[in-house]
C-alpha cells in the first residue's frame, strides 16, 4: 500500500497516496484547478504555469499539475498571489494569441476561450504580440491543417505524437519568442512522416490543430440537385456522435444519426458497417489463402504473418516506418474505400444512377480518413471513390447548423442496399473488433462450426488501451477441405496506438515473434478513440464508447460477417467470389514504402 | 580613492603542489565521512551563482540508494559578463578534474562529465590532454572514475541543470519539473550531483587546507574567495579572486573609473546596484550573490539601453517553454520600448513591475524567475531613465 501523506487544501484537510500530485489531490476535494498543458492521457509538462497555487512558507507557486504532495503541505489555490498570477499567465497567452474567435474553427469549444470567460480577462492588460509574429497557417494536408496563430505551445500534440504514437512528427523549433511547434525542417504536414491519425487534434486546447473541414463541400453537394449524395457511416460515429451535440460519453444514437442525415438531406444513407462486413470475408479468405501458401504450398514469398489494413493512419505509419513489411499488409482496401469503390459501380448500376452524378460523402471518426480518400490508389471505379470524409465532430456542427434537435429525433432505419450491418461489422470501432469479427468468420468457414466462445464473444482478443494483447485460437475438427489447419494454433495480436504498433512490428521484423494474423489500429482504443471524435478525449470517455459499441454488438439480430444478407447477395450479383476478379479490381490495393525523411 | 586596496587571493589559480594529483592521492586516503565533514565545516556554498551548500548537495545524493551515479561539472558559462570559468579551465583544469573526482569517491559515482559551453571548444585540446595526465593518474590510485567531455552548443539554457541533463540525453534544452531534483534523478534520471567550475576547485582547496584555514576568507554567510569576472566601464577589466562579502563602494573605488553610476551584479540575471545604494551593499549570499559577473557603468551610459538588452537577451535565451518566461519577457522588452516612445503611459511601468513579479514567482525554471532581479532593480531605480 501506498504510503499516506497529509496536506491542506483551501483549508480542508486530506490524505492521500504518496506521489499523487496537489492538482490530483485537490480534484479528490472537488477543487477545480484550472490547467491548459495537463492531459490525463500525457505525461506532465508543467510549461504553461495555469495550475500555480500557492504554498505556505514557500515563495514561489508550484504548478498543481506537476508537484507532488508532501508531508504538512498547506495549499491556497484561490488566494490573491495566485489569481494575479493566473491571471497575468492567461493574458500572456492571450497576447500571443490570434484570438479572433468568431473566425476560429474551435469558437465554443476552446480550452484558452473556456478559461478567458472563466477569469473575465476583458481588459487587455498587456501588448498585443501577434502582429510582430510571422504566424503561418500549414494548410497543404488534406487532413489536419495547422494554425500557428492559435497555438498556446502546450507541446499536448508533441507529447501525443510522441508519447502516443512513436511518430515525433510534431516537435519543438527554436528558443525563446521563436519557439514554435514544427516539423522535421519545418515542411508541411503532408511532407512528413505524420499518419494523419489526429491524435493531436484531439487533444489540442485550442484551434492550433484542426481538421480540415469539407462542410460547405458536402452542403454544396447536397443543394445540387443534379447529384445523388450517399453517405456512408462508420462503426465508431454512431457510439460518439451524441457526445458533440450535447449528450454524455456511451450513448448509442444510431437511429437518430440516420434520421438527421435524411433530415440533413443526404439521398442515400449508408452504412460502412456493410462493407466491414464484406472487409471480413475477403481478409478472412486472405489470411486462410497465405496459411494455405505457407503450409501446404511452403511458398517462401507468402508474407506472415499478415496485417489488417483497415486504419489509414496505420498504413500510412507502416509506409514510412516498416516499408520492409508492407507484403505483410492485407491487400484488403478499408471498409471506407471498399464503400466508395462500390458506390460508383455496384450502388449506381443496381439503383440506376449514373456514379458521374454520384457524390459520396462518408462519416469517419478518423481524419486519417480525409487523406486516404485522396490517394492516388483509391480511384478503382473510374472516379474518386469517396470524395469527401467527414469527422464525427464535422457531422455535429451540420447538425447544429441545420437548427436539429438531435435528441428528439425519432429512430430511423439506413437505406438498402449497402445499409445493411451485423455485430461483427459494429466491433471494427473498437480495438480487437476486426480480430473478432475475422475469427466469428473464419473459424466457420474451416470447421462448420461456431467460435467455441460464449455468445460469439471471443473476449481474449478484445484488445485494451495501453497494451499488446496476444492469443492463440486452437483449430479442431477441421472440413476435409481445410485438414492442413487440423489442430493449428492461430496466434493473433491486437495493438492499438502506433507506439504498440511499433513494437509489435519490431518483433516481427526482427523475427521475435511468431503471429499470423495482426490487428493494429493507430489510435487509442481503436476507431472509437480516432483523431475525429467528439474532443475531449481521456480514458472513461473512450472505456464507455467502448461499453456502447459491445452493447450495439449484443442487441444486433445477425452478429456474424458472412451472414450479413446483402453481403451473401452482393457475391451473388456481383463480386462473384471472395478474392474474384471484381474483388482484385475494386477492394484491394497496394502501398508503397516512403521514406522517414 | 581609498588607499586600501581589497585583499587579493589566490586560492584559485595559485600552484598548490609539484606532485601532480597530489591532493586528491592524499584525499582519497580519507573516509567520505571525513571529506563531507570538512565540506561541511567549510561553509563552501555553489560558485554558479545559487549558492546551494555544497557538502549539503553531496551528502544528499551520496544518500540515495542508485545502481548508478553521476558527477557533473557545469562548464556551460552562460551568464552575460561572466568569463572566470574559462580562465580557470584554461589554467588549472587539473584542480577542477581533481574535484570531480573526489566527489565522485564521496557520492559512489561511476562517472564524471563536463559540461563545457560550445564556444570553449577552442579549449578541448587542452583539456583533453589533461584528461589523459588524470586517467592516467587515477589508474595509478586505483580510482575507476573516467571524466567524459561533452559540449553544448549555444543555448544559455543549457546551463540551467535540468536543461543541461536534457540536452546531454540528447533531447531539446529545455528545464524540467522540480522535483525530482538532481540528487535523486538528475542525469539519466540517476542520482546526480552538478556543481560549478570553481565550486569543485574549491573543494580541493579545503581539501588541502583544511576547513579552518579555508573559513578564515569571506564572512559567516559567505565562506572563501571568489573569482570574479570585471568588465564594463572599468580601467582594470579582468580575472579578480577576491575575499566574499566585500563592500561593493570599496570594489567600485578600486575597480571603477572615479565616476560609476551603477553596478550589475552577477549578470543579466542579476541585480542593478545604483551609487547611493553603494555603501550599505555586500557582495556575498547575505547581500548580493553573484556567479562571478560584476559589470561596472559610469555614467555616460544609459540604464534603458541596459535594461532593454538584458531582455533582448532573454527574450532569445528562454527556452521557450513556459508561459511566463517566453511571453513575460517579450512583454517587458516590448513594455520599456513602448513606454520610452510614449505610446504607453508611464503607469504602465508597474503594470510590468507586477508581470516581473509574477514571472518571479510562476516560471518553471531560474531563467524566467531572475529576469525581475535586473528589470525590478534598474526600473526602480532609474525610473526616469526609462521614460524620458
Amino acid at each position: 500500500m501506498a504510503k499516506k501523506i497529509n496536506l491542506t487544501i483551501d483549508g480542508i484537510n486530506v490524505t492521500v497516496d504518496e506521489g499523487k500530485t496537489i492538482l490530483e489531490a485537490a480534484r479528490d476535494l472537488n477543487i477545480h484547478i484550472p490547467t491548459l498543458c495537463y492531459h490525463e492521457d500525457l505525461c506532465v509538462a508543467g510549461n504553461c504555469r495555469v495550475c500555480v497555487v500557492e504554498q505556505e512558507k514557500v515563495k514561489s507557486l508550484p504548478a498543481a499539475c506537476a508537484m507532488p504532495v508532501s508531508e504538512g503541505m498547506v495549499i491556497h489555490t484561490n488566494s490573491m498571489k495566485v489569481r494575479m498570477a493566473r491571471k497575468h499567465i492567461v493574458e500572456l497567452l492571450l497576447s500571443e494569441h490570434n484570438a479572433d474567435c468568431t473566425k476560429c474553427y474551435k469558437n465554443g469549444n476552446c480550452e484558452l476561450q473556456g478559461l478567458a470567460s472563466q477569469m473575465l480577462t476583458g481588459d487587455h492588460l498587456f501588448l498585443d504580440l501577434v502582429p510582430d509574429k510571422q504566424y503561418t497557417i500549414d494548410m497543404f494536408n488534406s487532413a489536419i491543417i495547422k494554425d500557428d496563430s492559435r497555438c498556446i505551445r502546450c507541446q499536448r500534440c508533441v507529447r501525443t505524437c510522441e508519447e502516443l504514437q512513436s511518430v515525433s512528427a510534431l516537435g519543438v523549433a527554436y528558443k525563446g519568442d521563436k519557439m514554435k511547434i514544427s516539423t522535421f525542417f519545418e515542411n508541411s504536414m503532408l511532407e512528413v512522416v505524420c499518419t494523419n491519425c489526429g491524435q493531436c487534434v484531439n487533444r489540442c486546447p485550442t484551434g492550433a490543430l484542426i481538421e480540415r473541414n469539407y462542410i460547405d463541400q458536402v452542403w454544396d453537394a447536397i443543394y445540387d440537385p443534379t447529384k445523388h449524395v450517399v453517405v456512408q457511416t462508420a462503426p465508431a460515429v454512431r457510439i460518439a456522435l451524441g457526445e458533440a451535440l450535447g449528450m454524455a460519453p456511451g450513448n448509442i444514437v444510431t437511429g437518430r444519426m440516420v434520421a438527421a442525415l435524411k433530415r440533413l438531406g443526404f439521398d442515400s444513407v449508408l452504412d460502412t458497417d456493410f462493407t466491414a462486413d464484406l472487409t471480413i470475408i475477403e481478409e478472412g479468405h486472405e489470411l486462410l489463402t497465405r496459411l494455405k501458401k505457407a503450409l501446404v504450398d511452403k511458398d517462401p514469398n507468402v508474407a506472415l504473418p499478415m496485417a489488417t489494413s483497415c486504419s489509414p493512419g496505420w498504413i500510412k505509419f507502416i509506409e514510412h516506418t516498416f516499408p520492409e513489411l508492407l507484403p505483410n499488409l492485407s491487400t484488403c482496401k478499408s471498409p471506407q474505400q471498399m464503400f466508395g469503390a462500390l458506390v460508383k459501380t455496384y450502388f449506381a448500376q443496381k439503383r440506376k444512377i449514373d456514379p458521374k452524378n454520384i457524390v459520396s460523402v462518408s462519416i469517419m471518426p478518423c481524419t486519417a480518413k480525409k487523406f486516404e480518400a485522396n490517394r492516388p490508389e483509391m480511384r478503382s471505379s473510374g472516379y474518386k471513390d469517396v470524395d469527401f470524409v467527414l469527422t464525427t465532430r464535422e457531422l455535429g456542427i451540420m447538425i447544429k447548423q441545420a437548427g436539429l434537435e438531435f435528441e428528439a429525433l425519432p429512430e430511423e432505419k439506413f437505406d438498402s442496399i449497402m445499409g445493411s450491418s451485423t455485430g461483427a461489422a459494429v466491433i471494427f470501432g473498437s480495438t480487437g473488433g476486426v480480430m473478432e469479427a475475422a475469427l466469428r468468420t473464419a473459424y466457420e468457414i474451416v470447421t462448420g462450426r461456431e467460435v467455441p466462445f460464449d455468445g460469439l464473444n471471443i473476449t481474449p482478443v478484445r484488445g485494451t488501451e495501453g497494451e499488446v494483447r496476444e492469443a492463440a485460437i486452437k483449430i479442431e475438427k477441421v472440413k476435409p477441405e481445410w485438414s492442413f489447419l487440423e489442430g493449428v494454433e492461430l496466434k493473433c495480436v491486437v495493438a492499438n496506438g502506433l507506439a504498440h504498433a511499433k513494437t509489435v512490428m519490431q518483433n516481427v521484423r526482427d523475427g521475435k515473434a511468431n503471429y499470423h494474423f495482426i490487428e493494429i489500429m493507430a489510435c487509442p482504443g481503436g476507431c472509437l478513440g480516432g483523431g475525429g471524435q467528439p474532443i475531449p478525449t481521456n480514458k472513461d470517455i473512450r472505456s464507455k464508447r467502448k461499453m456502447a459499441i459491445y452493447e450495439e454488438d449484443m442487441g444486433m439480430p445477425i452478429r456474424k460477417s458472412h451472414e450479413n444478407p446483402e453481403v451473401v447477395a452482393i457475391y451473388k450479383d456481383f463480386l462473384e467470389k471472395p478474392l474474384g476478379h471484381k474483388s482484385h479490381e475494386l477492394l484491394h490495393t497496394q502501398y508503397t514504402p516512403r521514406k522517414r525523411y | 580613492m581609498s588607499e586600501q586596496t581589497l585583499k587579493r587571493v589566490d586560492l584559485i589559480f595559485g600552484e598548490y603542489s609539484n606532485e601532480k594529483y597530489k591532493i586528491l592521492a592524499d584525499t582519497m586516503k580519507r573516509s567520505n565521512e571525513d571529506i563531507l565533514k570538512d565540506l561541511l565545516d567549510s561553509g563552501l556554498r555553489g560558485r554558479g551563482g545559487a549558492g546551494f551548500p555544497t557538502a549539503m548537495k553531496w551528502k544528499f545524493t551520496a544518500d540515495t540508494i542508485s545502481d548508478e551515479k553521476f558527477v557533473i561539472c557545469n562548464a556551460d558559462e552562460g551568464e552575460p559578463g561572466t568569463f572566470k570559468d574559462r580562465e580557470i579551465l584554461l589554467r588549472v583544469p587539473r584542480k577542477v578534474f581533481s574535484g570531480m573526482a573526489i566527489c565522485g569517491k564521496v557520492i559512489g559515482a561511476s562517472k564524471g562529465y563536463m559540461y563545457l559551453r560550445g564556444e570553449y571548444r577552442f579549449m578541448l585540446p587542452e583539456l583533453m590532454k589533461e584528461l589523459d595526465i588524470y586517467h592516467e593518474h587515477a589508474k595509478n590510485l586505483g580510482l575507476n572514475f573516467p571524466i567524459e567531455i561533452r559540449l553544448g552548443s549555444g543555448a544559455y539554457i543549457c546551463g540551467e541543470e535540468s536543461a543541461l541533463f536534457e540536452s546531454m540525453e540528447g533531447g531539446r534544452g529545455e528545464p524540467r519539473n522540480k522535483p525530482p531534483y538532481p540528487t535523486t534523478s538528475g542525469f539519466m534520471k540517476k542520482p546526480t550531483v552538478i556543481n560549478n567550475v570553481e565550486t569543485f576547485v574549491n573543494v580541493l582547496m579545503i581539501m588541502r587546507l583544511g576547513p579552518n584555514q579555508y573559513k578564515k576568507l569571506g564572512t559567516t554567510d559567505s565562506r572563501g574567495s571568489k573569482v570574479f569576472s570585471v568588465s564594463g566601464d572599468t580601467p582594470i577589466p579582468g580575472i579578480y579572486e577576491l575575499e566574499l562579502g566585500m563592500p561593493l563602494d570599496r570594489f567600485v573605488d578600486e575597480f571603477g573609473d572615479g565616476d560609476t553610476k551603477a553596478v550589475q551584479v552577477g549578470g543579466a540575471s542579476g541585480f542593478c546596484v545604483p551609487r547611493k545604494k553603494f555603501k550599505d551593499t555586500v557582495i556575498g549570499f547575505e547581500g548580493v550573490p553573484t556567479g562571478g559577473s560584476m559589470m561596472i557603468f559610469n555614467s555616460s551610459r544609459s540604464m534603458y539601453n541596459v535594461l532593454h538588452n538584458y531582455l533582448k537577451f532573454f527574450e532569445e535565451e528562454s527556452c521557450g517553454q513556459c508561459t511566463p518566461c517566453r511571453v513575460g519577457c517579450q512583454q517587458l522588452r516590448k513594455g520599456i520600448v513602448a513606454v520610452k516612445k510614449g505610446e504607453k503611459k508611464a503607469v504602465y511601468l508597474d503594470q510590468l513591475m507586477k508581470l516581473s513579479e509574477s514571472m518571479k514567482i510562476t516560471a518553471k525554471c531560474g531563467l524566467g524567475q531572475s529576469v525581475a532581479n535586473s528589470f525590478s532593480s534598474i526600473v526602480n531605480n532609474f525610473k526616469e531613465e526609462m521614460i524620458y
